[in-house]
């Protein structure tokens, strides 16, 4: 007797959990070749305020643990994406018709990518904090702290531009409601069952799939997004659109960045450009 | 909203119908014991099936402003400090300050010996204050204490009352016992000029074990004259939940059919979301009609309601969503 093909229903990643869309909508992805590849929820603007809403939850937890231990939790997803490296480089090839080598390249990128930006929890903090001299008898200390909840619009392709710009905003102890490719979704929530089987905690990441001119404009004039990163926005217009919302209560905005070449090593204003400054005076004692 | 004072001589058991259930132990029993029994998975459904129903646009709106002037602004910790009351009472009076347009709340719900601090600030802003009593939560105290307790209240301003019930003597069948108490208590709120406060009956939903129970607790409340039967102190899980509160609706809307009377329901605790409250709302005039949307007859007995509610509001009318940070914690 042949077997039955148990299939998998891709939904989003929200608060720890899995729901479908709250819209009740999908729509249809597509391999290389044009070919029905899987359906992937469609988020609506409830999702994604549901999804602010996990991640504001999630903030006073992931941001108070100690920079030592986000750097384990981050490290441990680079472990489990090992361990399901042969599903990613399957979905890989399916949904960008490349080369089995190529699928591996891609996976072990977005591996060493996460390894790296690990590394940086713990050392980000005396890279762009200082000591400040200052006149008088005080310490005067500089020390970057997260800013909150960010919402990410990912760049095009399946892994490796996902986990870049997600990866630096959660070492530094933000959480996330990212939008991932709308063409490719499948990796980005597989991704988020790595995420969800890490040790990292429900709410810190957030995925939602589906238009991200439809969603992302919610996002931008969301009061309680405290930054925005428009990686993957193509339309220059709406890029413009989103820039204006977001100064409403002027959210951190980083711009447009389409063309990035993911491979180059990347450098540190991924993560600090997310970071407030606190500085306190402390008197220095006999 | 009409005066409270207005409502002195409108006491239910006055109306002498229930005059013969009440005469002793046995017949109330064989009354509450006679009121038909709660189908239990049918009040579940029907409160489920009521919860789906879709609010939108003007009536979300119309039914969040509703809401707001529904809540009762509750702070009721050992914590508790005059000036976090005043500026509770701030806030009840002016919950959106950014927004004139946002109406006030109905009441602030503090401990009798805040009283006089809510009072103050309040002024004649229209806001009432609500004061528990009763040896809340537990109600475990000796009847004069639990009188004076009251009197102190009302003498202090209180506006409203929120009384407990013995659930050791409701459980254990003594009904005469819980009437007994609930008609005293309301013979304290009379002030000397010849009003009264009014008298809001927590039953604690929590504790009475079956719907059966918050049924006749509602009734008993009913002929004993409270103006209000309110589900829970908020101190004791589950609080407030949508099946009680149907059981409740019903049984004061049956009471008005019988005596012409109207009697409130307050449904208090674990109503944090507008999303819940709307679901309240629609219960409330599926169940009893429109009289009872109205905040003399509805409560919500809520501290965390209110800024969910005000950040749905601001949501409607800029367009865009708010975030806690743009309201006051207390």
């Amino acid at each position: 007797m042949s077997r039955i093909d148990v299939r998998k229903t891709y939904k989003l990643y929200i608060g720890g959990q899995f729901p479908r869309s709250e819209s009740g909508r999908s729509y249809v992805v597509n391999d290389a070749k044009g070919k029905l590849l899987a359906n992937a929820a469609q988020a609506s603007r409830k999702d994604a305020r549901d999804a602010v809403v996990a991640a504001r939850a999630a903030f006073g937890g992931w941001s108070g643990r100690t920079a030592y231990n986000r750097a384990q939790v981050v490290y441990r997803i680079a472990e489990v994406l090992e361990g399901r490296r042969e599903q990613f480089e399957a979905e890989i090839r399916a949904s960008e018709g490349v080369s089995p080598a190529r699928a591996r390249a891609a996976v072990d990128a977005a591996i060493d990518r996460l390894v790296w930006y690990a590394g940086w929890a713990d050392k980000i903090t005396q890279v762009v904090g200082n000591a400040n001299p200052v006149a008088g008898p005080f310490f005067n200390l500089s020390t970057p702290e997260p800013s909150g909840v960010i919402a990410v619009v990912a760049p095009r392709g399946p892994l490796l531009g996902l986990v870049s710009v997600v990866a630096p905003l959660i070492v530094t102890g933000n959480t996330v409601v990212v939008i991932a490719s709308e063409d490719n979704p499948l990796t980005a929530i597989t991704l988020g069952e790595v995420m969800a089987t890490s040790d990292l905690p429900g709410g810190v990441v957030n995925v939602l799939t589906g238009s991200q001119a439809e969603i992302a404009p919610w996002l931008a004039s969301h009061m309680d997004v405290n930054g925005i990163d428009l990686t993957g926005v193509e339309d220059v217009e709406l890029a413009a659109e989103l820039e204006v919302a977001a100064a409403d209560n002027l959210k951190r905005v980083r711009r447009p960045s389409p063309d990035t070449d993911w491979l180059a090593e990347p450098g540190l204003d991924r993560m600090t450009q997310f970071l407030e400054t606190k500085t306190v005076w402390h008197p220095i004692g006999v | 909203m009409t005066p409270i004072a207005s409502s002195t001589a409108s006491s239910p058991s006055a109306t002498g119908v229930f005059d013969d259930v009440v005469r002793s132990e046995s017949s109330l029993r064989r009354f509450l014991h006679g009121l038909p029994g709660v189908d239990q998975v049918g009040c579940e459904a029907r409160a489920a099936g009521l919860a789906t129903r879709s609010i939108k646009t003007t009536s979300k709106a119309f039914a969040i402003d509703l809401a707001i002037r529904m809540v009762d602004l509750t702070t009721l910790e050992g914590q508790d400090t005059h000036g976090k009351v005043r500026a509770l009472a701030s806030k009840a009076m002016r919950p959106d300050p950014a927004d004139p347009t946002c109406p006030a709340t109905a009441a602030v719900c503090v401990y009798p010996d805040m009283v006089p601090t809510a009072k103050q600030t309040l002024g004649d802003s229209g806001v009432h204050v609500a004061a528990v009593a009763t040896a809340f939560p537990s109600g475990r105290a000796a009847m004069d204490i639990k009188l004076a307790d009251t009197r102190d209240a009302v003498e202090a301003g209180a506006d409203e009352i929120d009384m407990v019930i013995d659930r050791g003597a409701f459980l254990s069948g003594r009904y005469l016992d819980v009437y007994e108490e609930i008609a005293q208590v309301k013979e304290a709120c009379a002030r000397p000029d010849g009003t009264s406060a009014h008298l809001k009956v927590i039953f604690e939903t929590g504790e009475l074990q079956t719907y059966d129970n918050v049924r006749r607790a509602s009734w008993l409340a009913m002929m004993a004259g409270g103006h209000f039967i309110k589900t829970s102190t908020g101190k004791v899980q589950p609080a407030a939940t949508l099946p009680v509160t149907l059981i409740m609706l019903e049984a004061v809307r049956d009471f008005r059919e019988q005596t012409g009377q109207m009697v409130g329901v307050k449904p208090a605790g674990g109503i944090k979301t507008t999303k819940d409250a709307i679901k309240y709302l629609v219960m409330v005039n599926e169940i009893c009609g429109d009289d009872w949307l109205d905040p003399d007859w509805f409560r919500f007995g809520a501290s965390t309601l209110l800024n969910d509610l005000l950040m749905q509001r601001t949501k409607m009318t800029t367009g865009r969503y708010s975030g806690p940070d743009y309201f006051t914690l207390d």
